[in-house]
């Protein structure tokens, strides 16, 4: 029984889902209760599981990210939304210092099974603030996952593999396509692998990589070079961190060319890492330079401008043609 | 005008710098027992740390914060909790963990440089030493929140020193602890000196304790060399919390009798006369002087108790030293729930890197 839903649905959905399976999640932070979260994420949820599970913290985004710990510490499993990812900042140390840690310095006598969800990127004419990428400085710390999902369905079944996922998860939800498409997700409980990229097509003459909300320009992109019979092959990365280095690198040993794709600044953006793996590993199954198609290392602009910002899919369009001419 | 709000925050003292009662002591201490074991502890613990200091002046301890002065604070409030309580220690607890559970042996562990001094069973669901300043405030939240959300009448201690209410972390803490009314005690070891920096050079308010008023919650001030009003305060702050009337901030008012740790040194920013006289008020001496007074302490149980407690830090002493490292890979093991296939190769290689001539590729 599949219903036609948003990613936003989709994530409601999965977090239903989890607190009537497992009494130990609960879900933590600003406006999520009464109001339902600013994005109606977590609409409902109050009414039907309570104050004690459902929790409006004061406004403190530090305080959402250590209670989330403590709480873990204990066994429980935190589920917390922070309102925007321009806000997850004051939560780094948190992170940094004790959630990705607490596993390895105690030897494994406690643990931090907490997912922190924030939506992120730009292009719904937002304020400042609150339209950036910045996954690589999450992605980038030991013992913090880091899991980006790119469609409803998969905001389904990669949420409750973060929130069943006995570690840290940072759980990011591409915002411009929250309500963007609608697709058919059933609620069957069922967990998608992290560590795992998905291959959403799949093509012989070069492969395109991205994840969230940039899969669609990535898509389109593919779709403009099939009418001139390239074939794409395109992955979403999905889980940043553990990066899944096996299904990048033989997509591109059969390929042989590959552009990465992400709206994150082009300096040490995730991209960077991809690069460089398929560069020390697969280096001899290279025809080609890897192309990064990202945003600029600048800040990003306010919203008139967001879209000369943002890569679109003739940009993608453009590095593939190139790529492909090299010899 | 009308007053909005007026609060007060109370000192209590029972044991003056000389061990005299200077208020009429609670029925506990006038018995032997308690406060004959809290003299017990005070005095391992000090024991424990100048061993611990020496070891690392010679080489065989990574840098090392003292306890020093702040004994009569850690001790009875690790007597005073129950097994089920969860404590969220700062880095300066050492005492208080070994007396819910852990081993000498383990703090050295910890200080010397290896991950399993915080892995000991026996510490249950306690969190480990937090480092970074505050931070373990918020913990101390999230667990006293778990505590609330499962029903259980347990309590969440957790304790920081003065520099830390600085912290947004801690006043975060409060806020929320006052907020939820959680089952939380907060404990300030007002030892006066943040590394350098003094006490009125952390705040402009008259106590610490009152940050705890701005939030909701009760506070109360108490002489931190004084073992008895120590333990009259923690025991009202628990007994609220367990009865679900809600979190409590105690500060008490110590002395850093030490360096900050072994890596600093204290003469560069204060002065011997302040020290000479901290040492007249600290709290060993003066909980020895209120026991020989009522004659349950005397030079012959001081000798046999110096005896056992010099045997028991030397084992553990014995047990650290003779603690191999822990292997190279076991950064990987404990990372994730389960070693990711993306480690594999990265963990072979710390293996072989750790064995002989590993590193050369010979």
């Amino acid at each position: 029984m599949s219903e036609s839903m948003t990613m936003v649905d989709a994530v409601n959905l999965a977090l239903a889902h989890e607190l009537e399976q497992d009494t130990d999640v609960v879900l933590l932070g600003e406006d999520i209760g009464v109001n339902g979260g600013v994005f109606r994420a977590t609409a409902g949820l109050l009414e039907r599981f309570g104050p004690h599970r459902i929790m409006d913290t004061p406004l403190a985004e530090n305080l959402i990210a250590g209670l989330a710990i403590g709480m873990a510490s204990q066994g429980l499993k935190p589920v917390a939304e922070i309102q925007f990812m321009g806000f997850i900042f004051p939560t780094m140390e948190q992170l940094i210092a004790h959630g990705a840690r607490m596993r390895n310095r105690t030897r494994g006598r406690l643990s931090c099974p907490l997912v922190i969800r924030a939506p992120f990127g730009g292009g719904i004419h937002a304020p400042e603030h609150h339209s950036e990428s910045t996954e690589a400085l999450l992605a980038h710390i030991p013992g913090l996952r880091v899991v980006i999902p790119s469609s409803p369905a998969r905001a389904y079944g990669l949420l409750l593999a973060a929130i069943r996922c006995p570690d840290p998860v940072i759980f990011l939800e591409p915002k411009r396509i929250y309500r963007a498409v609608k697709q058919p997700v059933s609620d069957n409980g069922i967990a998608l692998p992290l560590d795992t990229c998905f291959t959403l097509r799949e093509g012989n003459d070069i492969t395109l990589i991205s994840w969230g909300a940039m899969i669609k320009e990535t898509l389109e992109a593919a779709d403009q070079l099939a009418q001139d019979g390239i074939s794409c092959e395109v992955i979403d990365v999905a889980t940043l961190n553990l990066l899944d280095h096996a299904t990048l690198l033989a997509s591109v040993s059969k390929t042989g060319r590959c552009v990465i794709v992400h709206e994150a600044p082009h300096h040490g953006g995730m991209g960077a890492e991809i690069s460089a793996t398929l560069a020390e590993r697969g280096l001899l199954d290279l025809k080609a330079p890897v192309a990064r198609v990202t945003g600029f290392d600048t800040i990003m602009p306010y919203y008139r401008l967001e879209n000369q910002y943002l890569p679109n899919s003739a940009d993608i369009v453009e590095a593939a043609r190139q790529t492909l001419e090299f010899v | 005008m009308t007053i909005a709000y007026q609060g007060e925050i109370l000192f209590s003292r029972y044991l003056d710098a000389t061990g005299k009662a200077v208020d009429t002591v609670p029925e506990w201490a006038e018995q032997p027992d308690t406060l004959v074991e809290y003299y017990r502890q005070m005095t391992l613990a000090r024991l424990f740390d100048s061993k611990a200091i020496a070891l690392q002046r010679t080489g065989q301890l990574g840098t090392y914060p003292s306890m020093l002065g702040g004994e009569a604070i850690d001790i009875p409030t690790a007597a005073l909790m129950q097994a089920e309580d969860v404590l969220i220690p700062y880095y300066r607890n050492h005492a208080m963990q070994v007396m819910r559970g852990i081993e000498w042996r383990d703090v050295l562990l910890y200080w010397g440089g290896d991950e399993r001094g915080s892995a000991n069973p026996a510490q249950g669901q306690d969190l480990p030493n937090c480092v970074p300043i505050a931070t373990q405030c918020l913990h101390a939240c999230g667990v006293a929140a778990a505590f609330r959300i499962r029903d259980e009448k347990r309590v969440a201690v957790t304790l920081c020193g003065d520099g830390a209410t600085s912290k947004g972390d801690f006043l975060e803490a409060l806020n929320v602890a006052g907020t939820w009314q959680l089952p939380l005690v907060f404990i300030i070891n007002n030892n006066q000196w943040a590394i350098s920096v003094p006490r009125a050079m952390q705040c402009g308010a008259p106590t610490l304790a009152q940050k705890a008023l701005g939030a909701g919650l009760r506070g109360e001030q108490v002489d931190g060399n004084d073992v008895i009003a120590v333990h009259q305060a923690v025991s009202r702050a628990l007994e609220r919390a367990r009865a679900g009337k809600g979190p409590s901030v105690i500060e008490a008012i110590s002395y850093r009798l030490s360096d900050h740790t072994t890596a600093d040194d204290a003469t560069r920013y204060r002065s011997n006369e302040e020290l000479k006289a901290a040492w007249e008020r600290e709290p060993i001496k003066r909980l020895r002087n209120y026991l020989h007074d009522r004659g349950w302490w005397d030079e012959n149980r001081e000798t046999q108790w110096q005896q056992t407690a010099n045997a028991r830090v030397q084992q553990a002493v014995q047990d650290y030293l003779a603690t191999a490292p822990d292997s190279a890979g076991a950064q990987f093991d404990h990372l994730y729930a389960t070693l990711p296939v993306q480690l594999s190769e990265q963990r072979e290689r710390a293996i072989r890197q750790a064995e002989p001539g590993g590193r050369h590729h010979e």
